[in-house]
């Protein structure tokens, strides 16, 4: 039982409670202490919230679908019981007073809180070694990382502690994990989910999204999470963002075809620019391999082109440090979180409370975005750099003129070792090239397991949609996943 | 060689919403420290501006009221940007204002140049006007633990909008009419409540000063100008030291200078070479702030008052060609809303006396609010009240010396407030009956022998000695008018 569908119907079925589901979570938890992927548990909690679900179930409650189902959020997102740190000794003890709306709504579609996941810090991060409280460890290789920002979140589910977890993804922070964990997780259009009580890191890209074990799991939580929020001015209200991402995705998989023509068509657009140097040979074969699948079953494949892929990564590292060098600015040590023992004066206050309070790569991303800010650089950098962005955004409409989706890998390379690439900053932010652009563009893009590397790691297939595409690349991922099973192997190896 | 004084005011205008401008907590004046700062206004985590539809509306407002009604100074699409820096009261470590775009730019505010009625018409130009956010507050004092501040975020997301004006007064007087012109027009079109001393309109001055035909010297903000007294002393302080640093062959530095009231002067408080890099950018949270040319058109019909905007200016206009007053009155009456609704009261209730009403209003009213120190609101005695006294001087029942007892009855509240009733009860009715006048008159005349000859002799003056006493004789209710008339009559016959 590893499913959200599996879970809910032992729910359904009355073969387990809420409140099990949520103790035999807890108790896996705390037996996989050694993942570090959560950073808060806390059971009185957990199991308050299972019994508010389980008092649901008595009261004849049918129609919700994730009702009682165990779900666990990155500690991105506030939350009023747990702590919510963002990974950083910052806010090592900080509590919020509110829910975020993505915890608001999740809890009200019942699903029962696990804990909080452990992430890069303030989600700057492609390997989750960047969190103040220690690496998280990939189930599949304990000696390797398991993707990040969202490295928790994604080891929480491969592992099989929770059904499902939040995550945000920035530059690729839902999309990277899945790959190296072998989950499946979506980012959706920037504004399908709101961004209030999810801790800023770059306010212009960030955007909040589920990750589970299949497709069918994502549409279901993803459906929960998005919507309007009039507290978040970048939420989207738009007519095409009204439509139930669950309902049409329901009804793009209802039709049964025959499995020959199980994607006739679909046009899927491969980029040649995802298949140069610095692919791995082994991802670089698994992704043509379910490229090949698509087709094998009625997709025709284009050869598209992304001609600015690799500005995305100097367009993406002046953008989002400018943005976040700003949104972190709030971390003084006045109102709340880290605030240093020793002062000479206010000034002295805020800088020795910032100097102490944040990790290297929060430090290195604020004086980068600071500089590119500054009176003189601007131009050069950060204006320029919102140029290549909207190119990037252009090349991707050019591209869906010939295509319906967009696929290829998700990352380069599958999970490296704990500490292979942490002195090497920018060989870090290489790994991104694949995913930067589709948040540039604040496009859908989502992250799909499709096999295994020669040392037995997971690979990720992207798929990229057009905007408020979500239900049409869930849909495509679940037939996939319907002739496929790299979603259902675990690290511990039974399906 | 003569000095020419180049003035530039900056104002913050304190937005009368109810709420904050990206958060719903309220703007209330006063209430205990931070008890009116929502997550928002605290910046916590997670936290994100939502724009406040009324700042907005103030904002078109404004731009309407500065530019005639027209609409083309109002931005269809604003931005607005962060303002970096730290500071203990500003919770985000930035401020969110408008820099590139601005809300509105250009319009216009007409000020009075000279005193009285040889008062002139000066139109200042503005630069821009934008919405931004107010910071916190630091308090250092009268904390329990010595030696700690506080913070108090209640002001913190206060709506504002910066009006920036061209460098085109010439004097502290000018500068110091302007402000009182704009602090009119903002109160008047109801988007500030103009309250000076609790920070709700905020004066700045860029002052410079050049000999004439010379290239614009180089200015000095002066801060803290918080009522106009200040700000014209203020000035001519800092006038005073350009000058005279520069004819003793110094130069000016560019600098931000504290105007401090106490001490009657101004001390630097920053140069130019400290300025901070704000590094200001779009701010990511918030759209660009889009404004329909419908939404412009249901304020502009809101602020029509007989087929114009409704504004100061318009007003003045209003009394000056349809109720033949002086520009110097029309001025006076719009120096708020409060004095021309309650001149078009008494104007009502007078029976159409704008002259007298105006002058009643401008004269004893306005001085006896002066002596008292009370706002027009306060006043005990309200226009329709007044514009009814007005109607007995107008109808001859009161000589204006008369209805000026009756006003001070009035204002000491006998009768309501109601001038026919204290006439009434005071006996205060002028003798209009010329018999009763005539026998006063003979009686003066017998008893005045010696000024009715020196008035025969030529000497039209001692007329003067037999109004008065006649006046007297007839304790001051007798119409002086009529006096006149028929002493005269009496002795040219």
């Amino acid at each position: 039982m590893r499913t959200i569908t599996d879970f809910s119907h032992a729910l359904a079925a009355k073969q387990a409670s809420a409140v099990e589901l949520a103790t035999d979570a807890l108790a896996k938890a705390t037996a996989a202490k050694g993942l570090n992927a959560f950073l808060h548990v806390d059971a009185d909690l957990t199991l308050a919230e299972a019994r508010a679900a389980d008092k649901q179930f008595a009261a004849g409650v049918t129609n919700k679908p994730l009702l009682g189902v165990p779900i666990a959020h990155k500690d991105i997102f506030v939350t009023c019981g747990w702590r919510s740190t963002a990974g950083s000794m910052m806010l090592a003890n900080y509590v919020s007073p509110f829910d975020a709306t993505v915890v608001e709504r999740l809890r009200a579609a019942g699903m029962v809180c696990v804990g909080k996941l452990n992430c890069d810090e303030f989600a700057m991060g492609s390997s989750n070694e960047n969190s103040a409280f220690g690496a998280v460890q990939n189930p599949w290789d304990t000696s390797r990382i398991p993707g990040g920002s969202s490295g928790g979140s994604a080891a929480a589910i491969s592992a099989g502690i929770v059904p499902a977890s939040t995550g945000s993804d920035t530059g690729g922070s839902l999309r990277q994990p899945a790959a190296m964990t072998g989950i499946t997780a979506i980012k959706p259009t920037y504004g399908r989910v709101s961004r209030y009580g999810m801790i800023a890191f770059a306010s212009s890209l960030d955007q909040g999204g589920p990750m589970a074990h299949t497709a069918e799991d994502c549409a279901l939580v993803l459906d929960a999470m998005a919507g309007f929020d009039e507290r978040d001015s970048t939420s989207l209200d738009s007519e095409k963002a009204k439509v139930s991402i669950w309902r049409a995705f329901s009804g793009q998989i209802a039709s049964k075809r025959p499995s020959n023509v199980e994607f006739a068509g679909l046009r899927i657009g491969v980029p040649k620019e995802f298949f140069a140097e610095g692919l791995s040979a082994d991802v670089g074969a698994r992704v043509t391999e379910a490229i090949e699948t698509f087709k094998k079953h009625g997709a025709t494949v284009v050869d598209i082109s992304l001609p600015r892929t690799a500005l995305s990564i100097p367009a993406y590292y002046v953008i989002a440090p400018a943005e976040a060098s700003s949104n972190l600015s709030r971390f003084d040590g006045i109102r709340f979180g880290h605030r240093a023992a020793q002062y000479a004066d206010v000034n002295d206050m805020i800088a020795k409370s910032r100097a102490e309070g944040f990790g290297r790569e929060v430090k290195r991303r604020i004086l980068t975005g600071a500089y590119v800010l500054s009176h003189g650089y601007y131009d050069a950098y950060y204006l320029q750099a919102q140029r290549v962005r909207r190119l990037i955004a252009q090349d991707f409409q050019t591209a869906f003129k010939s295509c319906d989706l967009i696929m290829g890998p998700v990352a380069p390379t599958t999970a490296w070792k704990i500490g292979e690439k942490s002195s090497d900053p920018v060989a870090m932010y290489l790994e991104d090239i694949f995913t930067l652009g589709v948040s540039l563009a604040g496009l859908p893009g989502m992250s799909v397991p499709c096999g295994f590397d020669h040392q037995r790691l997971p690979v990720g297939l992207q798929i990229i949609g057009n905007y408020f595409e979500e239900s049409a690349m869930l849909a495509a991922a679940h037939r996939y996943q319907q002739l496929t099973d790299w979603h259902l192997q675990s690290p511990g190896g039974h399906k | 060689m003569t000095w020419e004084i180049v003035i530039g005011i900056e104002t913050h205008v304190q937005l009368a919403t109810r709420s904050k401008i990206f958060s719903n907590a309220s703007t209330a004046f006063g209430a205990p420290p931070n008890t009116q700062a929502s997550v928002v206004d605290l910046a916590l985590p997670g936290t994100l501006p939502v724009m406040n539809k009324q700042a907005v509306e103030f904002a078109i407002k404004f731009g309407l009221a500065v530019n005639d009604g027209q609409t083309h100074n109002i931005a269809r699409r604003s931005i607005f940007a962060r303002k970096n820096y730290f500071y203990p009261d500003l919770p985000k470590g930035y401020q969110i204002s408008q820099f590139e775009l601005p809300v509105v730019t250009g319009g216009f505010v007409d000020i009075q140049v000279g005193e009285g009625e040889k008062a002139t018409t000066k139109r200042i130009n503005l630069t821009r006007a934008h919405l931004e956010e107010d910071a916190g507050k630091s308090l250092h004092e009268g904390l329990e633990t010595p030696g700690v501040s506080g913070i108090d975020l209640n002001r913190a997301g206060t709506p504002l909008l910066e009006i920036v004006s061209e460098p085109e007064m010439r004097s502290a007087a000018e500068a110091v009419a302007y402000a009182k012109a704009l602090h009119g027009l903002v109160t008047w079109i109801g988007i500030c409540d103009g309250n000076m001393q609790e920070g709700s309109f905020r004066c700045d001055a860029n002052v410079s000063v050049r000999r004439i035909g010379e290239p614009l010297g180089t200015r000095c903000e002066i801060k803290n100008l918080n009522s106009f007294r200040f700000m014209e002393r203020a000035i001519n302080y800092e006038v005073r030291r350009q000058i005279e640093l520069i004819e003793d062959g110094g130069k000016v530095i560019q600098q931000t200078r504290l105007y401090d009231a106490d001490r009657d002067e101004t001390r630097a408080m920053r140069s130019k070479e400290d300025a901070m890099d704000y590094r200001y950018f779009p701010d990511p949270d918030l759209l660009p702030l889009a404004i329909s040319d419908r939404q412009i058109e249901t304020t502009r019909l809101s602020m029509l008052r007989g087929g114009v905007i409704d504004v100061p200016g318009s007003t003045r206009q209003q009394l000056i060609n349809a109720y033949e007053l002086s520009a110097y009155d029309a001025q006076l009456l719009t120096q708020s809303r409060a004095f021309a609704t309650c001149f078009f009261a008494a104007f009502s209730s007078s029976g159409e006396q704008a002259k007298l009403c105006a002058n009643w209003i401008n004269g004893e009213l306005a001085s006896q609010l002066n002596r008292e120190c009370i706002e027009l609101v306060d006043s005990p005695v309200n226009g329709d009240e007044l514009g009814r006294l007005v109607k007995r001087i107008a109808d001859g029942t009161l000589s204006s010396k008369m209805a000026k007892q009756v006003f001070g009855y009035m204002w000491a509240g006998e009768h309501g407030g109601d001038a026919d009733a204290i006439i009434e009860a005071r006996g205060l009715k002028q003798v209009t009956d010329s018999g009763a006048i005539e026998k006063v008159i003979d009686d003066v005349l017998a008893k005045n022998e010696k000024s009715v000859a020196e008035f025969k002799s030529g000497k039209d003056k001692a007329i003067q000695a037999l109004i008065g006493q006649a006046m007297k004789a007839s304790q001051g209710k007798a119409n002086p008018g009529q006096v006149n008339e028929l002493l005269r009559k009496k002795l040219a016959e």
